[in-house]
């Protein structure tokens, strides 16, 4: 056998590449004669466009195109929708997407209006200052709530009211559970809105080749292989005649895999109309405004318990804000309407939400895409219920979760991927107690948190988990090739955003094939070298192109074990792959490399048995019949400074099962990073509109993002209960970090102010809003003195 | 997010600086540190015709002890100069502490005191700091150069005394009396940002423990360095006892300062920032004068 190298911390292929600046990210592309585009965005929220002159911006130096609506022709059919909504009953679903440039009206803050090509960005933007546009200020829809109530001036004239959708989905008879409930709680609890905000912005690079007919374009995009196919299609070409190559991709976490966004849409079409080539680089002020947004909705929530706090039902009714227009569906409210049933058995649930149109950028995931808010929600409602019924917050997530002999367990509602939410396998109580052993829980509330609440420190734990789904379909596919240096190129259609993919996929090939990781080339995010696929998102590469990468290397080593076997005339299971050889096991003097075997493999010349394929190489495509469920728990100390209210983080612990775990430092990367942006949800990063939906902070000064000082050293924990849907067992981990820390914050923060009875119910929160919320808890400067 | 056209000019003496500058007035911009004015040129928020750069003028970049008068600084030197200076740290330890609080390293290593100044920023750190140390500041035109106080340089938010002609040359600080202590302290959301509040407190002890010439200085609780004479003079000619603190420390906070509301914190929240900033700085500084005290007597 080889050695083992799943399931190892093997250091990242990709590292030194990205550490010394080798890493080709889309901006670095260089092209001769490359031209500039720069794009003139409404400053208002909502405004009828009466007229645009173009004329001066026509006559300003270095300018070779001035484009508006009037100009594009069939770009100006509405993007596609990008995700249908599923088969639920009586779902509506009001779609209504944007098109490249505002023709009649602009519908928020910075859509764009009109682009300018020009020799330089420079020169770009100064022409984009002389054109003129005249607009009608109409009534600016902000909140999602007075959006649905408002009775004129729609987002979207055509419809008649701004209600994007509306969805129920219902399991068992919640009314019937809630009048045999102990206990009836109800709660309002607000998420609201914030930014995906990478560290690199958008950036589009297109090369029309008159001669050859070809479009290169380089994109950062999660989803190259839909792009080309889009391009294609709204360029008059043919998929052949289109190449998207995503490189590099400095941080996405789903704002990059919105499509088509219109930049994405108007700087090929440029290049074709020019005959050059043309870049635009997002600035960052730009992302605030023209990057997909998430996270706004209210929910109304109840939950219903007997006696002991077990659930019997759940009813929630939320809004969700889609922003002015919906091309990503209905995937963020139905995840958040899925997840909220967490890792809890609720025998009867009532789910309603409806969606709004906002005069805000459109709404599409970003890392946990609707699943925090669910998570926040049932995490609160079983806080209360520890409260209500004095038990303790651990146990009463305990006694409420689903029993590791009931799955695979059938929650009996409609998923974001079309099927039926079923949780393929899980084993939760001992993550949960993983966590609470690591964070000592029992000994910190016992001994711990008396101590120094007695000596003023206000100080206060937290424990919540979460269900993550991952690896949904419909498919990804993988091409392994045996190269004639003996090394192993691996090719697949996902993009890469820096989740180690180089690494752990040359893992699953290193493996079947006997050779060690670095020799393995992975190929990700070019339409010439892969073209069947859909993206990366939803946490599915490892599980979806990992499977596919495994089955096709196993079929490469199936091939390379039959040609050494006949050419060292021994049988088939006398042959091992180790070192980059095939070794006949008996006697290892006899061996060929990989790379004569993949020679022996090609013939120059002479005659081949009839039905032979040239080559070492497989294709295989991997499509899982539904989603696979990965779960975990977190728990967190953290204090706040007296009078400032200042929070610390003094502990964070996250114990994560996402099955088979193929490169454990890779996943535990992937945690440290979710949970850096999860403490940005809650604690620091919101988007604050003015009354003309203009963003009040769109900035770094003034947005702020965790930094390496706000984000604590975290200790990790695994369990691995395999996936039965997929080969390799494993699930997906991309989002699991970030999901539950808004609830974790909350609920050490009410520990914290346990004397004044604080209950958080909106995230995310500041230093500010905590004093707000503590004084009109009443608190008083004495309070903490009496604390026993 | 590219500036508009301007001409770009390079002085080489300060002289010539202030040439171009009695020449082009207001449509000509400074350049220092370029931490602020670029963004702000970026934005297009500003348009000058001309920029003058400073960073040329290397006898703007200077840290002199005189003995008997006090400190002076170039108007040019960076922050990470004077992070790293002993000069500064023996005789303005102020200012030594407060200047890490001043964004990150890579924004210290460019930016200037008179940059800092001329911005007039109120949620800077060295206007409070420099208003507390009882500065004044050299500012000179092509024809003329006055001195004027720290207190009465800054007039609003982003707004100052000095003229479009007025280059900013250099800082003076007096030198403390026998039994000077002060206590600077703040809070923003994440270290280096936009400060939350800040306070600097100033004062000196007599060796029978009462305390004189207190001065405190708000960082971000007004439009421009706010000044709470009143709680100041409260704790005048009295023992710096807790009750006294406390006392002054609300004069200060709920009557004299001005704070704003905006995205990070509340009008409100920043009032109850400064009473419990005001409080540990004043004892920081009753802790200071008490050793300088205790010191001094121990060398008589
Ligand atoms: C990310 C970031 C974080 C920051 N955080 C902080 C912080 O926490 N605290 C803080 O105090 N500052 C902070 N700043 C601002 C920084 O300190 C600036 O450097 C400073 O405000 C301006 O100094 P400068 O030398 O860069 O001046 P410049 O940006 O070059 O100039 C600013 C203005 O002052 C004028 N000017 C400059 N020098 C003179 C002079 N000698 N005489 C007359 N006019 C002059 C210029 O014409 C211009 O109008 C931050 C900046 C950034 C980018």
């Amino acid at each position: 056998m080889s050695v083992q190298c799943v399931g190892e911390p093997i250091l990242r292929n990709e590292d030194e590449r990205l550490l010394k600046g080798d890493a080709l990210f889309t901006d670095d592309v260089q092209l001769p004669g490359l031209l500039h585009a720069a794009f003139l965005r409404s400053p208002y929220g909502h405004a009828r466009i009466l007229s645009i002159d173009v004329e001066a911006a026509r006559q300003s130096a270095g300018v070779l195109g001035v484009y508006t609506a009037k100009d594009i022709g069939s770009l100006m059919n509405p993007a596609p929708l990008i995700v249908p909504p599923p088969p639920i009953e009586g779902l509506v679903f009001n779609q209504r997407t944007h098109t490249a440039l505002a023709s009649s009206k602009v519908r928020h803050v910075g859509e764009p209006i009109a682009m300018v090509v020009a020799e330089s960005r420079y020169l770009a933007e100064d022409a984009i200052e002389k054109i003129h546009v005249d607009f009608e200020q109409l009534p600016v829809h902000l909140d999602i709530e007075d959006s649905l109530q408002a009775a004129e001036s729609f987002v979207h004239d055509d419809l008649e009211s701004n209600l994007a959708a509306h969805v129920v989905q219902r399991r068992g008879d919640y009314e019937k559970a809630k009048a045999e409930a102990h206990r009836v709680i109800t709660r309002r609890f607000t998420y609201d809105r914030g930014i995906a905000a990478p560290i690199e912005n958008r950036c589009v690079v297109a090369d029309w080749n008159r001669m050859g007919k070809r479009l290169t374009v380089w994109d950062t995009t999660q989803a190259p292989i839909p792009i080309r196919n889009g391009l294609a299609g709204m360029l008059g070409l043919t998929e052949n005649q289109v190449r998207v190559i995503a490189p590099h991709i400095g941080g996405a976490f789903g704002a990059k895999l919105m499509a088509f966004y219109s930049e994405e849409m108007l700087v090929p079409w440029a290049s074709m109309q020019l005959e050059r080539p043309v870049r635009w680089t997002e600035d960052r002020h730009e992302n605030f405004y023209s990057t997909s947004h998430e996270r706004g909705q209210v929910h109304e929530a109840e939950i219903a318990v007997d006696q002991e706090g077990h659930i019997l039902g759940i009813k929630d009714v939320f809004i969700h804000d889609t922003g002015a227009y919906n091309n990503y569906g209905l995937t963020l409210p139905i995840n958040s309407q899925c997840c909220l049933l967490g890792l809890y058995h609720i025998p009867s649930y009532y789910s309603e939400f409806r969606v709004a149109f906002t005069n805000k950028t459109l709404v599409a995931p970003y890392r946990g895409a609707g699943r925090q808010h669910g998570v926040f929600v049932i995490e609160r409602l079983l806080d209360s219920v520890a409260r209500e019924l004095n038990i303790d917050r651990a146990e009463i997530r305990r006694r409420n979760l689903i029993p590791p002999d009931a799955f695979p367990y059938d929650h009996k509602i409609i998923y974001q991927d079309f099927a039926p939410l079923v949780y393929d396998s899980g084993n939760y109580e001992p993550v949960l107690r993983k966590a609470m052993d690591m964070i000592d829980y029992d000994t910190f509330i016992r001994d711990v948190q008396p101590r120094l609440r007695a000596e003023g420190r206000r100080v206060g734990i937290g424990i919540v988990t979460y269900a993550e789904g991952t690896g949904i379909g419909p498919y990804e596919g993988a091409r392994v090739q045996v190269l004639g240096s003996g090394k192993v190129l691996v090719v697949t259609g996902v993009g890469t955003q820096g989740q180690g993919h180089y690494t752990s996929f040359a893992q699953l090939a290193a493996q079947q094939l006997g050779v060690d990781v670095t020799d393995v080339e992975v190929v990700t995010g070019d339409t010439d070298q892969f073209h069947w696929g859909t993206g990366t998102f939803a946490s599915r590469g490892a599980v979806v192109a990992g499977n596919a990468v495994n089955a096709a290397a196993t079929a490469v080593r199936e091939k390379v074990i039959h040609l050494a076997a006949d050419l060292l005339s021994v049988s088939v299971d006398e042959i091992d792959l180790v070192d980059g050889k095939a070794i006949h096991r008996a006697d290892p003097e006899k061996s060929m490399t990989l790379g004569q075997l993949a020679a022996a493999a090609n013939p120059t010349r002479g005659a081949v048995r009839p039905g032979t394929e040239p080559g070492l190489e497989a294709t295989r495509y991997f499509g899982p019949e539904r989603g696979t469920t990965a779960f975990g728990a977190h728990a967190a100390i953290l204090e706040v400074e007296q009078g400032t209210y200042q929070i610390k983080v003094l502990e964070y612990v996250v114990v994560h099962d996402c099955g088979k775990v193929i490169n454990p430092m890779i996943v535990e990367g992937q945690v440290h990073g979710g949970v850096a942006q999860g403490i940005g949800n809650a604690f620091l990063e919101q988007l604050v509109f003015d009354d003309q939906g203009r963003i009040k902070n769109a900035n770094l000064r003034d947005f702020l993002l965790p930094t390496a000082l706000e984000v604590p050293r975290m200790k990790c924990g695994h369990e691995e209960t395999p996936s039965p849907l997929n080969p390799m067992g494993v699930k997906g981990t991309g989002e699991a970090g970030a999901i539950p820390v808004g609830p974790l914050f909350a609920q050490a923060l009410d520990d914290a102010f346990s004397d004044v009875r604080l209950e958080i119910l909106d995230i995310p929160l500041n230093s500010s809003t905590l004093w707000h919320s503590v004084q009109e808890q009443g608190e008083n400067q004495v309070a903490i003195h009496e604390w026993t | 997010m590219k500036p508009a056209p301007f001409e770009y000019m390079a002085p080489e003496s300060v002289d010539a600086a202030l040439q171009l500058k009695a020449r082009h007035g207001a449509g000509a911009q400074w350049l220092a540190g370029g931490q602020s004015l670029i963004p702000s040129l970026n934005f297009r928020c500003l348009k000058p015709d001309y920029v003058i750069d400073l960073n040329g003028l290397r006898e703007l970049s200077y840290i002199r002890f005189e003995s008997g008068q006090g400190v002076r600084l170039g108007g040019m030197t960076r922050y990470h100069e004077l992070e790293h200076s002993d000069v500064i740290r023996q005789h303005a330890p102020m200012m030594h502490d407060a200047i890490p609080y001043i964004a990150h390293d890579a924004i210290r290593s460019r930016g200037t005191l008179g940059g800092s100044l001329a911005y007039a920023d109120p949620a800077a750190e060295l206007p409070t700091v420099t208003t507390a140390l009882r500065a004044r500041y050299l500012l000179r035109s092509e024809s003329s150069e006055r001195w004027v106080q720290a207190e009465d340089f800054f007039v609003g938010m982003f707004q100052t005394v000095m003229q479009p002609d007025e280059l900013l040359i250099e800082v003076e600080i007096p030198l403390p009396k026998a039994g000077a202590a002060w206590g600077f302290i703040e809070r923003s959301r994440r270290h280096g940002d936009r400060v939350l509040m800040g306070v600097a407190a100033t004062l000196t002890l007599q060796p029978d423990g009462t305390c004189a010439d207190a001065r405190l200085v708000y960082q971000n609780g007004a439009p421009a360095p706010r000044l709470a004479p009143q709680a100041a003079a409260s704790l005048n000619g009295k023992a710096l006892t807790d009750e006294h603190i406390v006392a002054a420390a609300k004069q200060a906070a709920y009557e004299e300062i001005d704070p704003e509301s905006d995205v990070h914190a509340s009008s409100a929240f920043r009032r109850q920032l400064a009473f419990e900033l005001t409080q540990r700085a004043l004892r920081d500084a009753r802790e200071r004068g008490t050793a300088a005290i205790s010191e001094e007597g121990a060398g008589a």
